[in-house]
């Protein structure tokens, strides 16, 4: 029911907020919660549990609340206890079979009996039956649903920096943050409700905001400091190593860096244990406080509040204070101490009966409503009547992130509670998580911490503040009340009972680890914020030892669920482009990927398929010449007197010999003597080296060398160009013809050979040239600035159409390097491919001191091969389905190979290829069979490579 | 409902014994020592007694039983390897998943659900179809599906992941999920009816070794005497080898995992991709789990990143766009114990007595069932067992290596 208006809520009573929930249609006001809005209208239940199904509505208003969740259009899982209304949601509880009023799923509730923990581990399992049961528990299992409507949506992510980060903006958060100020750090104060002051705001003890609150109201001094910037509605989801906390609010991650993290996170209100505690209307006092003070909602006319503490006895009378009539207040403890709340309570008029506990909830009809409890102690028993229960009997601290920053805890007896023993460098505690409760020592508290905190992070000098003891424990150690016919539950997510924990433990399961996995307590979406402290209560009890010694799960992120769109961000998946990329779009390029890059796979013409247009592109550079991107190869330089020092160590080949303006195939292997790149060596002077890298391995490659420099501390610097330069490979019969028109270089023969190495100027553009015939045919790779590369293109074509230049893509390239019986690390090697394997032995310079891989080598070569990589070619009249790469080599029945490539060659008339098979059958002529994936063999035959102009002549100035 | 659920009903007191007996004291000496109460450890024990008749063991556990990478993987069972030794061991240890429910009278939760490693490069398809036609040689159920074949199975997905399309795929009809815990839950009562001992909460202090022989164990709890000691300590394994001084290549990487909150089921199969990093399946809770590939530094912690979390999320997010409201309920890590040709190390060692079950990196837990048993053989034999001969620590020193990266790296 709805309060006349409070002081202090949150509502905005101007603005009316029309909502649907489960069919029908409800108001509230700008402000209200999904919870706080339906329990306003008196709508009934709020949701039903995970396992039984049974009715549930409010237990924290805190964002633990996790049997009242709502399916809100596409998004599943929307905690109505915390998510702001919003005018025109439409909204359904989840996990309801038939409606939330009438869920047949509650029959469960009364096979309870059947279903004792872990029962899904006892049965079920015959080999047959399994997949039945299995899609029958599929029915019956998970939350919200997923529409595979939603969009994917796309937020940006923000990085923050601080000085001090405070997690809480309670009395001691709101003091840390502003003692951490004063001594000038930059402070960020986070905080996940709508509004600052934490339990400041709800606890008042009956009249209004407590007094010494509004003689000194830290929340506005902290507001007014320059210093400080506060965050609402943002929570801290995880601590990560030096400091980096992901915050979430507003829609956004932001990864903030601190100098220092003081966790004022408070403290969870824990549970009662005992029969019905789940009815709606049960709820912790701290709920019923939120619900009064921020949202106005008087959630019961008649309460029993259960209470350990001088909590209980303040929610008591901001109960009483706002209409409700307080039936009795119950307090577990013997004796009472006498404080200020309960003598206000007493003072009141209200029945307060020391040494009593609930021993069973009475429910209203279908269990949609508490109308009684059962009352015991001093040996009697007797039944109260009312609507509400309110649980008030201790905490337990909200450590999640102290456990992720690699605190320490301890069992505090005098608190019985977990408070930090030890805490890492650069983070503090205070308030409630640091097991002071009382109001004015949690501002101590805060103000230690904080001041602290500032002094860690460079800001003057720690203070000394001493905080003073608690006066009383305000934590129960045993809240719990066994029943014979149970439903007294310990975990709301998963409808866990106390005798379930009693199982587990006979079952063996007496670790709390493993009591949490056997029995899934705090597993659930709340991850054990309500449960873990009772579980661990009870395995402490059953085993006979301390909670100290019992200890605590690992806590892991995230602090609450956090939706996967914050944290994939854009989904910024970065793809390269060469300079060329508009040309090639404009010449109707067919795009594929090559490792990050985008690649032309060949160039679409509109009246020819795929096939035709590869190889039109490769007769074009046998018979004329072509032009193709390969600007994404890796380009690296090496500059200083160890230059060639460096590339002799990472290289097989020997490079120290290499004549300045020349050039050398480059073959790179890994300690294990595996082949894993490529390239050429330029040498540009005595100590500078340019040269090439794949297209996949140019990050790796340069990160590797750049360690192995640093590591071996030799006299020269590596550069990546691979980023700065374009180039491209002009290749065919008449590159020399075309490129001649656009340098004044010599291109003869005796002046630029094969393999040499030229610095000149290409079409007004500066540009290395290097002889290279990895497609077979006379041409010159042309390396420009990236700036230029367009213009060096322009320049190449338009000159080009005098020769029939074509450009040509990556699959026409493979067939034209396959033809000359070049092979691709990647596809005609994996990754035990060692040099011998490939045919590279010709590399292979054994005799130098050493090169990564050498010592292996050495073991590898005196070794019998075990596979040798052969040309094949079939039938020039075979016309069926030819073999794909990666069809395996038969021999004897037995595996004796695989292609690693193969395509049909127009230069050659036939398929031609390249596969592993065992030595005995790598001699050329040799019959090979090849299985196809319908399990038929192709027949081929061992073939002498290069399949295309063996002797080389292509290179040579013709006679 | 099954008849079994009725004596729950029907007695008074829970009728479920103790899984795991306790015992108080360590013996002064057992038959076979075995390092490491996770599920390979375990196994072995079971195995040790259930076909060999060795029962005089004991397993030492430093945490509790199934806390290392048995309880912190993703739970996926497949053997579409990529090499002869690899398919032909994993393919025993999924026959023995069969079975292992009924054996273990424990539901395992073995949901066969079909899985799908996704290519979104023509090399990544090259490397399927190579595994396809191996997989198919040893009998193991495998083939290159293209994109409508990965549609029908998972219509919801998008076929253009972002920048990355799917190609094709390699389906393994025969890929499972399991409920972790209860592997080692189920090999540890199994080994326990059979007489092991497990004893948790005991650290392995030293292994006592003379004249190139085992003797005994040194443990946070006392000497134990014995001449067989298993190592299976997973992420561990450095730390064991060095009281030994046997060298091994091998490196620990720390390996992460995320899962949602739960969802009523939409995804039926399992799905993996390596270019996107990603292997993801629905549990029986309805919570997605959901990996990615090692961390690329070596760290012998079980710490958690942002960084991972974020990168898995984007990538999710790339194959199922409308998954933007799902929240990431809860994260984690364990040490992976990587070998440079991504095939572990299991059997003898140049220390009498001395054996390793050990490099079992990302691939371990779908290696339980064959782990336990080719290792008990080992053990009982002193001679490696048939399916392990690919796997001998020797491989380094002989340049003999199994391969594995193509099929383990991202796949697990």
């Amino acid at each position: 029911m709805r309060l006349p208006p409070v002081p202090g809520e949150w509502l905005d009573r101007s603005v009316d907020v029309s909502f649907s929930f489960e069919g029908k249609t409800y108001r509230g006001h700008a402000g209200d919660t999904i919870s706080s809005a339906l329990l306003a209208a008196d709508a009934g239940i709020l949701g039903r549990s995970f396992k039984y199904h049974r009715p549930r509505s409010v237990l924290s208003m805190a964002n633990h609340d996790v049997n009242a969740v709502c399916q809100w259009g596409d998004r599943p899982n929307v905690r109505a206890d915390v998510t702001r209304l919003q005018a025109g949601m439409d909204l359904a509880a989840v996990n309801t079979f038939g409606g939330l009023k009438s869920d047949k799923a509650s029959v469960l509730g009364s096979l309870s009996r059947f279903l004792p923990v872990g029962f899904y581990y006892k049965s079920f399992h015959t080999k047959r039956l399994f997949p039945m049961w299995e899609r029958l528990f599929r029915t019956l299992t998970g939350l919200g649903k997923v529409s595979f409507n939603t969009p994917h949506i796309r937020t940006a992510k923000r990085y923050g920096f601080c000085d001090v980060l405070v997690i809480g903006a309670g009395p001691s958060g709101l003091a840390a943050a502003l003692a951490a100020a004063e001594q000038g750090a930059e402070v960020v104060v986070v905080d996940e409700n709508a509004r600052a002051g934490g339990s400041g705001g709800y606890v008042r003890g009956g009249f209004g905001p407590q007094a010494e609150q509004l003689a000194d109201d830290p929340l506005t001094r902290v507001l007014a400091h320059p210093g400080v910037r506060l965050m609402t509605e943002t929570y801290a989801a995880g601590y990560y190593a030096d400091h980096w906390v992901a915050l979430v609010g507003g829609d956004v991650l932001t990864k903030m860096r601190t100098k220092s993290v003081v966790v004022a996170s408070g403290a969870y209100e824990q549970p009662a244990v005992f029969r019905n505690n789940d009815l709606p209307g049960i709820m912790l006092a701290s709920a019923a406080q939120r619900l009064i003070y921020r949202y106005a909602v008087r959630p019961m006319q008649q309460a029993v509040v259960l209470t350990a503490n001088q909590d209980g006895y303040r929610a008591a009378l901001d109960l009483a204070a706002h209409g409700v009539e307080i039936v009795a207040v119950l307090d577990l403890r013997l004796s009472s101490t006498a404080s200020e709340p309960e003598l206000a309570v007493k003072a009141r008029g209200i029945p307060v009966l020391p040494g009593h506990h609930i021993v069973e909830a009475l429910p209203g009809a279908n269990g949609k409503s508490v109308v009684g409890a059962i009352v015991a102690g001093r040996g009697k028993m007797r039944t109260l009547a009312c609507d509400g229960i309110l649980m008030s009997i201790g905490w337990a601290p909200a450590a999640n992130l102290l456990y992720q920053a690699g605190t320490r805890m301890r069992y505090e007896q005098s608190l019985e509670q977990f408070v930090p023993d030890t805490l890492p460098p650069g983070v503090f505690a205070c308030g409630r998580v640091n097991g002071v409760h009382t109001l004015s020592a949690r501002r101590l508290d805060g103000q230690r911490a904080g001041s602290a905190a500032a002094a860690h992070a460079g800001f003057g000098d720690a203070r000394v503040i001493t905080v003073p003891a608690e006066m009383e424990c305000p934590t129960h150690p045993w809240p719990i009340v066994a029943h014979p016919k149970g439903k007294n539950f310990v975990d709301f997510d998963e409808d866990l009972q106390l005798k379930d924990f009693e199982n587990a433990v006979q079952e063996g399961f007496d670790n709390i680890e493993l009591l949490k996995r056997f029995s899934t307590v705090g597993m659930g979406p709340s991850q054990g914020k309500h449960s873990n402290m009772n579980a661990l209560r009870i395995l402490a009890r059953l085993t006979g030892r301390e909670p100290q010694q019992v200890g605590t799960t690992t806590a892991r992120p995230f602090f609450h669920p956090v939706p996967m769109s914050l944290l994939g961000g854009r989904g910024f998946s970065p793809e390269r482009r060469t300079p060329l990329h508009a040309r090639h779009e404009a010449l109707g390029a067919q795009w594929m990927m090559a490792s990050v890059w985008q690649r032309p796979e060949h160039y679409r013409l509109t009246d020819k398929d795929r096939q035709q247009c590869i190889r039109e592109e490769a007769m074009a550079v046998r018979q004329n010449v072509g032009l193709i991107d390969v600007g994404t190869l890796g380009k690296l330089e090496v500059i200083g007197p160890q230059a060639a020092e460096l590339l002799e160590r990472v290289y097989i080949s020997k490079y120290a010999n290499l004549k300045v303006g020349m050039t050398r195939y480059a073959v790179m292997c890994d300690e294990s003597g595996v082949v894993i790149d490529d390239g050429v060596v330029g040498r540009l002077a005595e100590d500078h080296f340019y040269f090439t890298t794949t297209t996949s391995g140019a990050a790796t490659i340069y990160r590797e060398l750049s360690r192995l420099n640093t590591m071996w501390r030799l006299d020269c610097g590596i550069v990546n160009h691979t980023g700065a330069f374009a180039a491209v490979n002009l290749a065919g019969p008449k590159s020399r013809a075309l490129l001649s028109r656009l340098t004044s270089l010599d291109l003869s023969a005796t002046a630029f050979p094969y393999l040499a190495l030229r610095e000149g100027v290409v079409a007004g553009i500066p540009a290395r040239l290097m002889r290279v015939g990895f497609v077979g045919e006379w041409g010159y790779e042309i390396h420009v600035p990236a700036n230029q590369g367009a213009t060096l293109w322009d320049a190449l074509m338009a000159a080009g159409k005098a020769f029939a230049l074509r450009p040509f893509g990556v699959e026409a390239q493979r067939l034209l390097r396959l033809e000359k019986g070049h092979i691709i690390i990647g596809q005609d090697t994996d990754g035990l491919t060692n040099p011998f394997d490939v045919g590279l032995e010709w590399a292979l310079k054994m005799d130098k001191p050493f090169f990564v891989g050498q010592r292996s080598l050495h073991v590898i070569g005196r070794q019998p091969r075990k596979q040798k990589l052969v040309g094949f070619v079939l039938d020039a009249q075979f016309n069926g389905s030819a073999p794909q790469e990666c069809h395996l080599v038969i021999d004897c029945g037995e595996i004796a190979g695989r292609v690693t490539s193969i395509a049909w060659s127009p230069t050659l008339g036939c398929h031609i290829g390249l596969a592993f098979v065992r030595p005995e059958l790598a001699e050329t002529g040799t019959a090979i069979a090849i299985r196809l994936t319908d399990r038929s063999t192709v027949s081929a035959t061992v073939a002498r490579t290069p399949f295309y102009d063996p002797d080389n002549l292509k290179q040579k100035e013709p006679a | 409902m099954p008849w079994r659920l009725l004596r729950f009903a029907t007695t008074k007191k829970h009728p479920e014994p103790r899984m795991f007996t306790e015992h108080a004291e360590l013996k002064p000496s057992y038959d076979v020592v075995i390092i490491g109460g996770g599920g390979h450890g375990l196994a072995a024990a079971y195995y040790l007694g259930r076909d060999h008749g060795i029962t005089n063991v004991a397993v030492l556990e430093k945490g509790y039983i199934g806390g290392g990478n048995t309880g912190r993987n993703t739970t996926i069972i497949r053997s579409n390897y990529l090499t002869p030794e690899g398919v032909k061991f994993y393919d025993e240890s999924v026959n023995l998943w069969q079975d292992l429910s009924q054996e273990f009278d424990l539901n395992l939760f073995y949901a066969n659900r079909g899985h799908f490693t996704l290519a979104h490069t023509d090399s990544a398809l090259r490397t399927m179809r190579w595994r396809a036609e191996v997989n198919k040689h040893y009998g193991v159920d495998s083939e290159v599906v293209g994109p409508d074949f990965v549609k029908r199975a998972a219509p919801m997905i998008n076929l253009s992941c972002g920048h990355a399309p799917i190609l094709g795929a390699l389906y393994h009809a025969p890929g499972s999920i399991a409920r972790h815990d209860a592997v080692a839950w189920g090999y540890g009562r199994g080994a326990d009816m059979r007489g092991a001992e497990i004893h948790q909460q005991t650290e392995v202090l030293g292994i006592d070794v003379r004249g190139g022989k085992v003797c005994g164990v040194q443990t946070s709890r006392g000497y134990i005497a014995t001449d067989k000691v298993l190592c299976a300590v997973a992420g561990f394994t450095p730390r064991i080898l060095d009281m030994v001084d046997i060298k091994t290549p091998i490196t620990i990487h720390p390996l992460q995992a995320m899962v949602s909150e739960p969802l009523k089921p939409w995804l039926d199969p399992i799905l993996v991709s390596g270019s996107l990093h990603i292997y993801v399946s629905q549990s029986a809770r309805g919570e997605l789990v959901m990996g990615a590939s090692l961390d690329p530094y070596e760290l012998h912690s079980t710490r958690s990143t942002l960084d991972f979390v974020e990168g898995l999320s984007a990538h999710m997010l790339d194959m199922f766009p409308f998954l933007s409201h799902v929240k990431v309920m809860r994260q984690w890590a364990g040490m992976a114990d990587m070998t440079p040709d991504f095939a572990p190390i299991m059997g003898k060692t140049p220390i009498e007595g001395f054996y390793l079950d050990a490099g079992w990196g990302t691939w371990g837990f779908k290696a339980t069932p064959v782990c336990g048993k080719t290792m008990a053989h080992t053990i009982a034999t002193d001679t490696p067992h048939p399916l392990i001969n690919g796997f001998s620590l020797d491989r380094f020193r002989n340049y003999s290596l199994t391969g594995e990266k193509g099929a383990a790296s991202v796949g697990h």
